[in-house]
């Protein structure tokens, strides 16, 4: 068995917190797990992937059209990482874009939402929520990164048992944010229904 | 803290089983200078340090942010010769600052167990080159481990100490990104909590050229006797699967070929070398004789193939060797499943078809943060010395000042460089203004001695040093001019100004950069002086300030009164800024409150939100 997932987004998105959550789930599920992450120059608004695998794995870097989902926390990051999703994977996107600075100050082009998810849908199933707001109900836009984690699961594509995700979740966020989180997971599997 | 549970299992970062690796060897005292890959290595320590000081339990070790990476091998050197168990990580380049220490330590050699962990940079995601630090084992003579993934990042760490200890010799262990910045399920295990001290005995260790040529000798004599251990590691080992072609590999490599055994399908004998230098002679001879042609899968320099090419001519071995120049593999860059599957698929002759449809997204850089006390010293720079100066520039947070619009990065080759180069410029180029920027880490790093050079020589032009009170680049870790140390105790902070002015600069002004007036004018009068100038910009990084702040400060765009001049976006581009239709609003979710922009917008439209 072999599972790739990439986690996509934005520095400062909680990208790697994401990722994390899901390979300590993965390990209390009693799997075997690996994830990839780049660090530093990341950190300042860059463009953020973490890849997690599970399974019977090696690479860190997961091969080219084979990973099962992107679960991307903006649109551009999405589409950017198209060519690593397999024909059979599903894309799960946030639709709130982040512009670059630089496309602002004339850069470079930020193209429409719409074209960025029909650009993909020629590729694979493509599931856009607005995490944004969900997380924001949730009680904190920082929720989001779980907000994406829940939607994953619902969509059955990290095949985690629910209670080992929540487990994570407790050992791994402060205390005070866990129930908050929680929330959050919860309104995330709620929110790609219409898809499924 | 997970890092300090036992007898469990964990998804630890490659560096962080490196740390725990450290923690069950027993290793009595650590340094480090930060630098991207290895950082968590020595953050890890640091917080084991001041986890268990805060729940009342000694540290069983000493741990320091050195001033830079040779003085963190001087300290760990002496502690090694004194009989204890030390670490020492660092980036790659850094080992190039070091190495004048290393070349000569390999002659000395140590007592206790020192491993030095060199973390390279293939594709230099967060570094100024992509140098193959295995080089540097076979430069100096020292043994070379390379793990592929955090498990044996911890064991080899634990075995590397073993080594250390019976060559008396340091040994590097040798990792990448991909390893580093790997999550892996690792096993933890007991560690010892007692401190010991060291038990320093003189010995031969002062190496004047009659010692030197002494132990120079010694040294080769340890190799052959590590070469003959590297033949029995359990860390180099063959896996059968199957056909009558080779591998050869180490390292990341590893994994990518490991995976392709799967993937395509592929029967073939791989020889994996984690305890890489010396290259043990017989085993690879042996794996010669065994197949009929082999490949090497290493990345970056053809390390292992030119060592395997020269054993294989010496014993008269004639399969036929592949390596660089086959397929995709090149010095250049990191490897992946991208490389190394079609190449693999071309050297066993299989069918497979790599699906490549990379789509273009416009890039999305890093950039300085919104808040950033630099990007507020650029915009005051600019308005000051505009195009026309030169902008010898460092390492750090800073150098994003090379993107537009501030383009304030002209020149830059490491460390300290800015300093170094600015004197450089001055005598060379008479009619431009020369400023050079430089952190306040990187200028207790290297930026001193390049400073008493330009006292000394009088040389003409511009240092801003850019104190933020941190080394926010790598991860915010403490410095010289910080008044808690690594290990969370009381430290003697050194004051930059009274540094500056001890060396002999005529003429330094210290200015708040969030203060654009004054700030304009400090750089105006810098410029002016006829002689070494030295302007210090002292704002804590933006991240820090956050940490302490209780309540979230936002600014807003008064839409009536803005005019939509950009002013802001164009030239100031701070990332919290964006354009609705034709209006210009501020992020609240990205804004950090500095209000620096209310001094940049000549309408007054920006006041802080309510
Ligand atoms: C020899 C060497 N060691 C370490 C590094 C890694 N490194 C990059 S920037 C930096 C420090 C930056 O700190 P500072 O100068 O204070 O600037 P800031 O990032 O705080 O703006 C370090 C350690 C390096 N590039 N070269
Ligand atoms: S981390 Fe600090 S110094 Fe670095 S860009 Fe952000 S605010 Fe500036
Ligand atoms: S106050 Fe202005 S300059 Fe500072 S972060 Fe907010 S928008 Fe940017």
């Amino acid at each position: 068995m072999k599972k790739s997932i990439l986690f996509a987004g934005v520095g400062g998105q909680g990208v790697i917190t994401a990722a994390n959550i899901v390979a300590n789930a993965a390990l209390k599920q009693g799997e075997n797990v690996i994830t990839s992450e780049l660090h530093g120059m990341a950190q300042r608004g860059g463009d953020v992937k973490c890849a997690v695998r599970i399974g019977d794995v090696y690479s860190s870097i997961i091969p080219p059209g084979t990973a099962d989902a992107i679960i991307s926390f903006e649109p551009m990051e999405a589409l950017r990482n198209l060519n690593v999703v397999s024909e059979d994977g599903v894309i799960i996107t946030d639709i709130n874009p982040i512009i670059p600075p630089l496309v602002s100050i004339g850069i470079g082009e930020y193209p429409p939402v719409e074209d960025i998810i029909s650009r993909m849908e020629k590729k694979c199933r493509v599931m856009a929520i607005d995490a944004d707001s969900i997380a924001r109900k949730a009680g904190n836009i920082l929720t989001k990164n779980v907000v994406m984690i829940g939607a994953a699961n619902a969509a059955g594509v990290l095949g985690i048992e629910k209670e080992n995700i929540l487990k994570a979740i407790k050992e791994m966020l402060k205390e005070k944010y866990v129930e908050m989180n929680i929330k959050a997971f919860e309104m995330g599997e709620e929110s790609v229904s219409k898809y499924l | 803290m997970i890092l300090l549970e036992k007898n469990r299992k964990a998804v630890l970062l490659g560096n962080e089983a490196i740390a725990r690796g450290a923690l069950e060897a027993g290793m009595d005292f650590g340094t480090t200078y930060p630098g991207t890959p290895s950082s968590e290595i020595a953050d890890s320590i640091s917080a084991m340090a001041r986890y268990m000081k805060n729940n009342g339990i000694e540290p069983p070790f000493y741990f320091e942010y050195s001033t830079n990476e040779k003085v963190a091998i001087e300290m760990a050197a002496a502690a090694a010769i004194s009989g204890l168990r030390t670490l020492t990580c660092m980036k790659h380049v850094g080992v190039n600052v070091a190495s004048d220490a290393i070349m000569t330590y390999a002659y000395v050699g140590c007592n206790g167990g020192h491993v030095i962990v060199t973390a390279d940079d293939p594709s230099a995601h967060s570094s100024q080159n992509e140098q193959d630090n295995r080089r540097f084992a076979k430069f100096a003579n020292l043994p070379l481990l390379e793990p592929s993934n955090p498990a044996e990042a911890k064991e080899m760490t634990i075995e590397a100490f073993n080594i250390s200890e019976e060559l008396k010799l340091p040994v590097l262990l040798r990792t990448t990104t991909r390893v580093s910045h790997m999550r892996g399920v690792v096993e933890l295990n007991e560690y010892p909590m007692e401190k010991r001290k060291g038990d320093f005995k003189p010995g031969d260790y002062v190496t004047v050229p009659e010692v030197a040529r002494k132990l120079h000798p010694v040294l080769l004599e340890k190799m052959e006797r590590a070469m003959e251990m590297a033949e029995k590691s359990k860390f180099n080992f063959i896996e059968d699967f199957g056909g009558s072609y080779g591998i050869i590999t180490s390292g990341a490599s590893y994994n990518y070929v490991r995976e392709a055994i799967d993937d395509l399908g592929i029967k073939a004998k791989i020889l994996k070398l984690g305890f890489s230098y010396p290259v043990p002679e017989k085993l690879i001879m042996d794996f010669l004789n065994n197949v009929e042609k082999v490949i090497v899968v290493e990345e970056l320099e053809p390390f292992m193939e030119e060592e395997i090419r020269v054993m294989a001519q010496k014993n008269g071995i004639t399969t036929p060797i592949y390596g660089k120049g086959f397929g995709r593999f090149t010095p250049l860059y990191e490897y992946s499943p991208q490389v190394v599957y079609p190449t693999l698929a071309q050297f066993f002759e299989i069918e497979y078809e790599l699906k490549e449809d990379a789509v273009e997204a416009t890039p999305r850089p890093p950039v300085l943060c919104p808040g950033c006390p630099h990007r507020a010293t650029y915009y005051a720079v600019k308005k000051v010395a505009g195009d026309d100066a030169i902008y010898p520039t460092d390492i750090g947070c800073y150098t994003l000042g090379l993107l537009p619009p501030y383009k304030t990065a002209d020149f830059l080759l490491c460390m300290g460089s800015s300093v170094g180069s600015g004197g450089g410029f001055a005598l060379t180029n008479e009619k431009k203004k020369i400023i050079s920027f430089i952190g306040d880490s990187t200028f207790f790093h290297a930026g001193l001695p390049a400073l008493v050079n330009a006292v000394h020589h009088n040389h003409n032009f511009v240092i801003a040093i850019l104190d933020n009170s941190t080394t926010a680049m790598t991860g915010h870790q403490p410095h010289p001019g910080n008044s808690i140390d690594g290990m969370g105790n009381e430290a003697v902070k050194i004051d930059i100004e009274r540094v500056v002015r001890g060396i002999g600069v005529k003429h330094v002004e210290v200015v708040n950069p969030y203060n654009m007036k004054k700030t304009i004018e400090a750089f105006r009068r810098a410029i002016e002086f006829d002689g070494l100038a030295v302007v210090i910009l002292k704002a804590p990084c933006i991240l820090l300030d956050l940490r302490r702040r209780k309540r979230k400060i936002v600014f807003e765009v008064d839409q009536d009164k803005c005019t939509g001049c950009d002013v802001c976006i164009n030239e100031f581009a701070c990332p919290a800024f964006y354009r609705e239709g034709d209006k210009i609003k501020i992020n609240e979710s990205l804004c950090t409150g500095c209000g620096y922009c209310v001094q940049v917008c000549p309408e007054k439209a920006i006041r802080r939100k309510k």
